[in-house]
């Protein structure tokens, strides 16, 4: 094991207060079990996940509750057992603050597991095992809630694993707390993901603002030649995949292309301890690690349920004490507002903060772009925000894109230094949501041209067919031999006349 | 006198087989324009702009016998766009080709259907699933919310539904300020 010294400091970034101390002096705390947990059926990046148990079922522990529907998709599992009450659309935590369809669970109370079953990953085939890994549920407990068996194929090319401790965000806590408290899982987990990624060595890279969880993992890793830890500075967002890998290795990914065609695989620490737990314990994504922090009055990690109505926790946390304020889930650079607090914990659900409402809204008046660039020099990417704000605002949006929109990663540096409060991210996002609706409705628009031009075709071809078959039959049948059948027919006709009359003038004589 | 003859006769001759040779080694079948106004178009195939399609209409532009501003599915974003190709001034949507709807899908009450086919045949795209004296039923995925299925239906048993705001379609809005707030703010 070593410690690396050397950076490669990427260009902008913030360096903001990041109020982390807060939530980490009490231990990661578990609440008793809610009285129902809901689970929203999309829970993850891709396709939503199929039910695969019916109302009114009892489930165990563990239990498969939907199944990925396809590659793009993670299972769920009931976390608890007890009864599936209902499939309803319930408020999600989600940006939108539109309803989707949630599971409801009633817990029984008795929390008895169905039979486990850790898997021998030493013994069987990586495939295999990576295999039985996309029926775990296992997703990217960083945020960004990408399938993680995905990230794990790979051919052969992965060659260093990057581990994700740097958790950049001011407030957000619980990776910190569960490198401190679980640390021993997590260098198993990441000796896992080595192994099934066919990768040599790992790299933890971490936050100077972490000596606690840092001296934990270093007394681990001791003798362990192939994982190291890069301590990497305290400078906002230098948990983003790419700054994190410029930060350790100073290669920059190239636009379009992806870590592994560098031979790098990033995961986050929460996801490598899930991954553990299923490998060797058995135990599906049923839980995770969330801060609640900010206003409410003791601040706190919990590890819960998935499922656990968001209120109970704010409760076990002392309640709601902003005035006027409200809950942001994520953090304050790139979180956004909670609907309501009636909301279940999602596999995405990292940090809950109880806000004012200055620290989610500015506060100040917006005033026009100055020009002045200061939000150039924060941007991580290299972009040029104060254009892509132009393009956005006057929905210029090809242009945008050649300025590379879908480059930015909605760190919200721009926003923060901008001296005029202009909320730069949100026109980002405008734009970038606006494009892709727009791809969407073009591929959309092409299906359509096709089926129409294909029906065309095909009336065509009937109408063709028609003409033929008609012009084929008169050919066949020439002229006298038509009269001919024509003159039978109607010999057959006046015969059966005939033949009704008489019947009917004999049944009258009867 | 001879000498520049020839050289020109040589470089008519030259310059004239250069063009012969790419007219047809280039040569662009049908009429690119029309492609690229049709590539505007919803593809809706509602017949709203009095064409009998996208592409119908598509030409009717291209040859300047039909306006911009027929397509109501197309919205003013479309009409702009069209303008923007054909280099003319953007005209408001014609209103006498319909009023802009939200976009919807047509849906089929099938315990009313009576399987009559009528709104198969009408149908542009095939989206409707049946056959005779079978309820039929809509393929949402590929419905234009044309509407053309509506006036067939002896039974009325076809309904368009306007398409819901959902967590898989939903979008970012356009940043709104409260300009009172902030005229105190600045007062202050």
């Amino acid at each position: 094991m070593n410690i690396i010294d050397t950076i490669f400091k990427f260009n902008g970034g913030i360096k903001a207060d990041t109020k982390k101390s807060v939530s980490t002096v009490r231990p990661i705390k578990k609440i008793k079990m809610p009285k129902q947990l809901i689970l929203p059926l999309r829970q993850h990046v891709g396709k939503v996940a199929k039910l695969k148990v019916n109302i009114g079922e009892k489930v165990l522990k563990g239990q498969l509750l939907a199944e990925a529907d396809g590659n793009v998709s993670a299972a769920i599992h009931a976390p608890t057992s007890g009864t599936v009450a209902s499939l309803e659309k319930q408020l999600i935590p989600h940006p939108s603050g539109l309803p989707d369809y949630c599971v409801t669970l009633i817990p029984d109370g008795k929390d008895t597991w169905i039979e486990k079953k850790p898997i021998n990953w030493k013994k069987i085939d990586r495939k295999e095992t990576i295999k039985k890994i996309s029926e775990s549920g296992i997703v990217g407990l960083g945020g960004a809630t990408f399938p993680t068996h995905l990230k794990l194929n790979n051919n052969n090319e992965v060659k260093t694993l990057i581990v994700n401790a740097a958790e950049c965000e001011p407030y957000i806590t619980c990776d910190d707390m569960l490198m401190r408290e679980k640390s021993a899982e997590l260098v198993e987990g990441i000796r896992l993901a080595l192994h099934l990624l066919g990768a040599q060595n790992a790299i933890i890279g971490i936050e100077d603002n972490k000596p606690e969880a840092i001296e934990k993992l270093a007394l681990l890793i001791k003798n362990d030649a192939n994982i190291s830890i890069k301590i990497v500075p305290t400078i906002y967002p230098s948990g983003d995949a790419k700054r994190l890998i410029y930060l350790i290795t100073g290669i920059q990914i190239a636009k379009g292309k992806r870590s592994t065609e560098y031979g790098m695989q990033m995961f986050n620490v929460a996801t490598i301890v899930a991954l553990y737990k299923f490998i060797h314990c058995g135990e599906p994504s049923i839980t995770r690690i969330i801060t609640i922090t900010g206003k409410v009055r003791t601040p706190n990690n919990y590890e819960v349920l998935f499922g656990t109505p968001l209120s109970d926790l704010i409760i076990d946390a002392g309640g709601k004490a902003s005035k006027n304020g409200s809950f942001i889930m994520g953090g304050p650079m790139m979180g956004y507002k909670l609907p309501s607090v009636n909301v279940p914990v999602t596999k995405a659900m990292n940090c809950v903060i109880d806000a004012e409402p200055e620290m989610i809204e500015n506060n100040n008046p917006v005033l026009p772009c100055i020009r002045c660039a200061k939000c150039a020099e924060a941007c991580p990417v290299n972009l040029q925000p104060q254009e892509l704000f132009w393009f956005s605002q006057s929905n210029q949006f090809e242009k945008a894109e050649n300025y590379n929109l879908f480059d930015c990663i909605e760190c919200g540096c721009c926003s923060y230094v901008c001296p005029s409060n202009i909320p730069l991210v949100q026109y980002y996002r405008y734009a970038k949501s606006e494009i892709i609706s727009d791809r969407y409705a073009k591929e959309e628009a092409d299906i359509a041209r096709e089926r129409n031009d294909f029906r065309l075709e095909r009336l065509q071809r009937e109408k063709e067919e028609r003409a033929k078959k008609i012009a084929e039959r008169k050919a066949n049948t020439s002229s006298d031999e038509k009269s001919k059948v024509i003159d039978e027919k109607r010999k057959a006709i006046t015969e059966a006349l005939e033949r009704v009359k008489q019947e009917g003038v004999s049944e009258k004589n009867d | 006198m001879l000498t520049s003859v020839l050289v020109v006769l040589f470089l008519a001759l030259l310059i004239g087989s250069i063009l012969g040779f790419s007219s047809i080694k280039f040569k662009v079948d049908g009429d690119p324009i029309i492609d690229k106004i049709d590539s505007i178009l919803p593809q809706t195939q509602c017949g709203q702009c009095s064409y009998p399609g996208c592409k119908p209409y598509a030409t009717a532009i291209a040859k300047g016998e039909a306006d911009i501003n027929q397509c109501p599915p197309g919205g003013e974003d479309g009409v702009r766009k069209l303008a923007e190709l054909m280099g003319v001034e953007y005209k408001p949507l014609n209103e006498e080709h319909g009023a802009i709807k939200p976009k919807s899908i047509a849906v089929i009450d099938e315990d009313t259907c009576i399987g009559c086919t009528l709104c198969i045949q009408a149908c542009p795209v095939d989206a409707i699933l049946g056959s005779a004296k079978h309820m039929h039923t809509i393929i949402e995925k590929e419905c234009t919310g044309c509407e053309l299925c509506l006036p067939p239906c002896p039974v009325d048993c076809i309904d368009m539904i306007a398409i819901q705001e959902s967590t898989e379609n939903w979008k970012w809005k356009y940043p709104v300020f409260n300009i009172k707030n902030q005229k105190q703010r600045v007062s202050h």
